[in-house]
């Protein structure tokens, strides 16, 4: 038999919990969305976010644990999400999760968030092998990791400015759509047509790999206040935002792969469910004879299975983290900083 | 009737221990970040008692009104504990807490809630135990206003540090500003909690939550709109 792991998630506005078993695979997980909460508030409010974290985790973990047909004393190892995210939404899986290890007694492995999108494609069922190129494409993040192992990251580029996520919803938010932007504005341009409005690609030409998504907003923001806007012409905008960004993602996420020799990508984060992003990424990655990845559509939010996952990976490597420990947790924390395991010493 | 209570709801946290008649209480020392030192302070105290987890009747913890998130940790460690070990917790009210250290039969508890106001609690002790009357309100102190059917009110809490002439002032010649510096403590958190759990009153770790009471913490789009500001 496997070992167990149960995987918390609470960095932001989902609550997720999962158990994963290193040899049957994902054995349940459960996500609670906390969007209808916040639409009202016109975002994420940190305080009421904490709040849901803690009125539904234990319960979800009870529920979850019993889904995968176990008992909680089965549970070989805990994982949780350490950060980045919101301090007090962090703060309550991680104390949770600590303090469930220590009486437990079972080893508790503080996860980092990203680490864990961009190890959820290798859920899937034809999975991408290391290494590979990441694109990691969310609210809060747009980078680009070279990924040689678990906890072998190297960052090839990033926003400057806003994350890609966050330029489609500040975009939405200007353009009147209601919350969050990102998926309605997505919509919205599926049934308008590029190419009547000049957008910048910005930074497409910089000869690195960083990216700079403000300018875009702004861009827009002056077609909407300009002389002549009409209300009708919402779609075409919108199908032009966002073929400019998908233009700058694909064009850095190809010149990422070219140069550092690798033909698979690995797309993960929430704009990675766009799918125009999508239909111009497999193409292009099909004409040089590359592979693109992306987690199982389930998987592409923020979710406690990858923590599990992760944390499974990481708790195979090496020892986990001995439980009734500190509980800290770390709002910002770069993917970079991250360590592979250590392995037990003797078992070279 | 054995109780592990956490209580971090202020800067000055604490954990105690219950063993029957026998009680030890243990301060969190260092400020704001008592997420770093509870669980080793827990596991110490227990290993000190040589007590497991396990042995435990039910785990206690600050309820509050107090610091959110003080609140919350004490909470998500009592759930997470009391989950692994199968046991039943008790959320506690702080201030109730706090009306143990008042003297008399009548106690007024009033804390300080930030941002202009102050949580109060008013309770009658029958037979050393205290009965709240009427509700748990988070106010400004100029709204304060004593029970009126008696008088002789003994005030514990810090809104009579922050806020003590208004108090004074609203509370007049039937209240006694007594202790403004009393600070709740995790034995008499384990205190209240171990009557609960000796007439059955603990509840699964899932159901337990902070009590916050102040509960408008974000005005909505059409809130600030209303107000005249952006959406
Ligand atoms: N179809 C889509 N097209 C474009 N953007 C999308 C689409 N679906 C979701 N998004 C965007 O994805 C983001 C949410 O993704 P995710 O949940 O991974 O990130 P997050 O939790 O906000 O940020 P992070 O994980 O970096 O802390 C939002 O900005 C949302 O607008």
């Amino acid at each position: 038999m496997g070992k167990r792991v149960l995987g918390i998630e609470t960095s932001c506005d989902e609550t997720g919990v999962a158990v994963y078993d290193t040899e049957a695979g994902l054995l349940a997980h459960t996500v609670h969305s906390q969007i209808d909460l916040h639409a009202a508030y016109g975002g994420v409010v940190p305080e009421l976010a904490s709040r849901d974290h803690i009125r539904l985790l234990p319960a979800l973990v009870r529920q979850t644990v019993r889904a995968a047909d176990c008992r909680l004393d089965q549970i070989d190892a805990i994982g949780y999400t350490a950060g980045p995210g919101l301090a007090g939404a962090l703060l309550v899986g991680a104390g949770f999760a600590e303090s469930l290890g220590m009486s437990l007694d079972v080893p508790v492995l503080p996860i980092h968030h990203l680490e864990g999108h961009l190890l959820s494609p290798l859920l899937s069922a034809d999975p991408p092998k290391f290494p590979f190129v990441a694109l990691l494409v969310s609210g809060g993040h747009t980078q680009l990791m070279s990924v040689s192992g678990v906890g072998e990251y190297v960052l090839l580029g990033e926003t400057l400015d806003d994350a890609a996520g966050e330029a489609f919803d500040k975009t939405a938010k200007l353009m009147g759509l209601g919350y969050p932007g990102g998926p309605q504005l997505a919509a919205l341009a599926s049934e308008g047509k590029p190419g009547r409005f000049k957008l910048p690609r910005p930074m497409l030409r910089s000869g690195d790999l960083d990216f700079s998504f403000s300018g875009l907003k702004t861009a827009v923001l002056n077609v909407v206040n300009g002389v002549g806007w009409k209300a009708d012409d919402a779609a075409d905008l919108a199908a032009d935002f966002q073929e400019a960004a998908v233009d700058v993602l694909v064009a850095k996420s190809l010149a990422a792969l070219e140069a550092s020799g690798l033909s698979q990508l690995v797309v993960a984060g929430g704009v990675g469910a766009n799918r125009r992003l999508r239909a111009q990424l497999d193409r292009a990655a099909k004409r040089k004879g590359w592979r693109v990845f992306y987690p199982e559509p389930e998987l592409c939010t923020d979710n406690g299975a990858m923590i599990a996952f992760a944390a499974a990976l990481r708790f195979e490597r090496g020892p986990g983290g001995s439980p009734g420990g500190a509980v800290s947790v770390r709002p910002r924390w770069p993917l970079a900083d991250l360590r592979p395991p250590v392995e037990p010493a003797g078992t070279a | 009737m054995r109780i592990l209570a956490i209580e971090t709801s202020s800067e000055h946290a604490s954990i105690a221990l219950i063993c029957n008649d026998e009680i030890t209480e243990r301060t969190l020392e260092g400020h704001a970040n008592h997420s770093e030192k509870l669980l080793p302070s827990v596991r110490e105290l227990l290993a000190d008692s040589a007590i497991g987890l396990h042995q435990l009747d039910g785990i206690a913890f600050g309820a509050g009104p107090g610091a959110f998130t003080g609140l919350r940790l004490a909470c998500a460690a009592a759930q997470g504990l009391a989950m692994g070990a199968g046991l039943g917790v008790v959320g506690v009210c702080s201030l109730e807490a706090l009306s143990l250290q008042g003297e008399g039969d009548a106690v007024l508890v009033a804390t300080d809630a930030r941002m202009g106001e102050i949580y109060t609690a008013a309770y009658e002790m029958l037979d050393g135990a205290p009965a709240l009357c009427g509700a748990i309100a988070c106010i400004p102190p100029q709204e304060f206003e004593l029970p009126p059917h008696r008088r002789g009110w003994f005030g514990v809490g810090s809104a009579f540090l922050v806020h003590r002439e208004t108090l004074a002032e609203r509370g007049g010649t039937g209240l006694q500003i007594g202790l403004p510096y009393a600070r709740v403590r995790a034995s008499d958190i384990g205190r209240l909690a171990a009557v609960r759990v000796a007439h059955g009153a603990a509840i699964q770790p899932e159901h337990a939550a902070p009590l916050y009471v102040r509960n408008k913490v974000a005005l909505t789009t059409e809130e600030r709109r209303e107000r005249g500001g952006r959406a």
